[in-house]
């Protein structure tokens, strides 16, 4: 094994064989049938394929929701999973280790915008003061801290998004999920979101893996993992520059 | 950490406000019947504080005088008085019956409990022991005290049964275990007023009387009119009231008028225990009853509301607990919101039953202790309440949010 790939192992996300199959016996929904993914920190790519073919399962085993049947994920090279959880509180992991980011905003409508961040440090134990500034320094580099003190109904979709997008990276972890993020929006906010989750990826040294069918974004990957059937297959993507 | 709940309230403070005002005027109404039967006792506790008496004499084996009717002799009190212990007795008669003002504040019925007071000077036992106007009975015939709660005023014009009185003193807290105003009048005139009959009444028993051989008897002249007259006079009171010489303990005089007057005798605490227990039984009961009503619809009124607010909330719970909030955090925001919409519940409860207590036509007590126990028990009601959207919320998995 050379180093680069070494490393590579190291950090990021890392699966391999993995399956999951719903139900049993005569019933049983075989949705995942040995998938390998590997996304490097600062890396973004897409997930892709019909509906139907595994995506959201894929994502939710990723991030620690539903237990996968078999195989091996590591995370931040720490094997979570290897045919059975390798860690205890599957809730610290999700708070700590992964960022979700919804096709829908998924704001608390009760917190403001600088606490609907600042409810992950918060939740992690951090004292207050200090949430709110982890939280701050993301919505400036988000470019929506002067909406920091407004509730989440008073913002717009793009905006609600970003704040979404914030809260997934406050507890800096080492991978984001995304599920549709730019679905509900129109192409030139869709690539500015895209354009958002470049530059957190390589500023904060996050995996961020998306999973679309957005054909307005697909271009803008530079790799693209197709599932079909249940299986994975690693591609090129277009890589087509967001500038 | 901040306050989940509390954030949530503020968010939605109209709706949570008007649901709290809503159960807070259930929880006043709660409040204020728990006052009406501490009401009750007490003023069983003032009645008896203030007859001004140690010990009631009456009709052998009765409950009498305020639970059951007791009838003794008017010459019963010389006996006992004579008794060792006995620092005072005198006659006392009580009648429920509709007492109508006149002047000047024009024609009403009010019902009250007519108390007829032996002669004698302030301090007698059956005397009201202070008055907060005017001046005690002097004369022997048509003078009343009258309780301020009866709407009478001194100096107003009254009338018990035929007679005309005149309102010369006003106490007040002197009311009947249901509730009525004590009426106080001469001896004399209430034994009257209780015998009372109407003239047609007297005529006819006249000639009846007359038309018995027995009792006219050509041979003996006088006879009749002894007879007549001795029927047409209330020789009755209901009860004696004895004040015990200093020294001696209510329970030896009262054994000592059993054993040598045949007679039942209750001290205080027995008649306490008389009025609290037996007489207003009933109405604690019932009251209960509604305590327990209540506290039911107030339960579930929190818990219709908690669970709907839950409900509404089953995606942003679920967003919660995908990113890594613990069940115990999202059932304390729960709880806290039902405590939340408990206090503002009881606040107002509170608040209302103050304010509208004066205006019932009883007494309403709101004791302190009360009102601690009735906030526990708010509190405890709304944590059970919680219980079932917690169950929900408990339910929700972190996968919803992720959605299909
Ligand atoms: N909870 C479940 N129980 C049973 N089958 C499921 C469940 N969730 C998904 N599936 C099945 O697994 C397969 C993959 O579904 P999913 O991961 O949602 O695909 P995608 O997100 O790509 O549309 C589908 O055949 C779906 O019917
Ligand atoms: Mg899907």
């Amino acid at each position: 094994m050379d180093k680069p790939a070494n490393q590579l192992q190291k950090q990021g996300i890392r699966i391999e064989g993995l399956k999951k199959r719903y139900g049993e016996g005569d019933t049983a929904v075989d949705a995942l049938k040995g998938v390998d993914m590997q996304v490097a920190p600062g890396e973004v790519v897409g997930l892709v394929g019909p509906s139907g073919s595994g995506k959201t399962t894929m994502l939710k085993c990723l991030g620690a929701v539903i237990e996968p049947t078999a195989g091996r994920m590591t995370l931040a090279s720490e094997v979570i999973y290897d045919e059975r959880w390798k860690i205890s509180d599957l809730r610290a992991l999700r708070r700590d280790k992964i960022g979700f980011v919804f096709q829908a905003p998924y704001l608390i409508p009760f917190l403001d915008v600088t606490d609907n961040v600042a409810i992950l440090p918060m939740l992690a134990g951090r004292p207050n003061g200090e949430a709110r500034k982890r939280a701050l320094e993301l919505l400036e580099a988000l470019d929506i801290a002067h909406r920091a003190r407004a509730m989440p109904s008073q913002l717009s979709g793009g905006e609600q998004q970003r704040v979404s997008i914030a809260r997934a990276l406050v507890n800096r972890p080492p991978v984001i999920l995304a599920d549709e993020p730019t679905a509900p929006l129109d192409s030139e906010r869709a690539l500015a979101v895209m354009r958002i989750l470049n530059q957190m990826a390589r500023q904060y040294e996050t995996a961020i893996i998306i999973v679309t069918h957005d054909e307005k974004i697909i271009p803008t990957f530079k790799r693209i993992y197709r599932i079909r059937d249940g299986r994975t297959e690693e591609e090129a993507g277009e890589g087509r520059s967001l500038q | 950490m901040i306050s989940l709940a509390g954030r949530d309230i503020l968010h939605s403070l109209e709706k949570f406000v008007l649901t709290g005002v809503g159960l807070g005027l259930l929880i006043g109404v709660t409040l204020t019947m728990a006052g009406v039967y501490r009401g009750m006792v007490d003023d069983a506790e003032v009645l008896l504080d203030n007859s001004g008496t140690d010990l009631w004499v009456v009709q052998k084996d009765t409950l009498g005088p305020y639970a059951e009717p007791s009838s003794l002799e008017d010459d019963t009190w010389r006996g006992i008085r004579a008794m060792p212990g006995v620092a005072d007795a005198a006659d006392v008669t009580y009648l429920t019956m509709q007492v109508q003002g006149i002047e000047p504040t024009g024609l009403r019925d009010v019902r009250s409990m007519v108390v007829g007071i032996a002669p004698g000077a302030p301090g007698t036992p059956g005397w009201p022991p202070y008055l907060i106007a005017g001046r005690q009975i002097t004369h022997s015939h048509y003078e009343v005290v009258a309780d301020i709660a009866s709407g009478f005023r001194l100096g107003e014009q009254v009338q018990i049964r035929r007679e005309r009185y005149t309102v010369v003193g006003l106490t007040r807290r002197l009311v009947s275990s249901s509730g009525d105003p004590m009426v106080f009048i001469p001896l004399k005139d209430a034994q009257q007023a209780q015998f009372l009959k109407d003239n047609d009444a007297i005529v006819r028993n006249r000639a009846r009387t007359a038309g018995n051989p027995a009792l006219n008897r050509p041979g003996v002249p006088g006879l009749l009119d002894a007879v007549i007259a001795s029927q047409s006079t209330n020789p009755y009171v209901n009860a004696v009231l004895v004040q015990i010489t200093p020294g001696y303990t209510p329970d030896e005089v009262a054994a000592s008028i059993r054993r040598w007057k045949r007679l039942t005798v209750y001290t205080r605490a027995q008649m306490e225990d008389i009025l609290v227990k037996k007489l207003i039984a009933t109405a604690s009961k019932q009251i209960g009853m509604f305590l327990v009503i209540l506290a039911l619809v107030s339960a579930a009124i929190v818990a219709f509301i908690i669970y709907t607010l839950t409900l509404g909330k089953i995606r942003e719970i679920a967003v919660l607990k995908l990113i890594g909030t613990t069940n115990r955090t999202i059932a304390a925001m729960i709880m806290q919101q039902a405590v939340g919409l408990g206090l503002i519940g009881f606040l107002v409860g509170k608040i209302a039953a103050t304010f509208w207590g004066p205006f019932f036509p009883r007494y309403v007590l709101l004791e302190p202790a009360d009102t601690a126990r009735g906030f526990a028990i708010v509190v405890v009601i709304c944590v059970l309440a919680s219980l079932l959207a917690i169950r929900a919320a408990l339910k929700v998995d972190p996968a919803e949010a992720i959605g299909g």
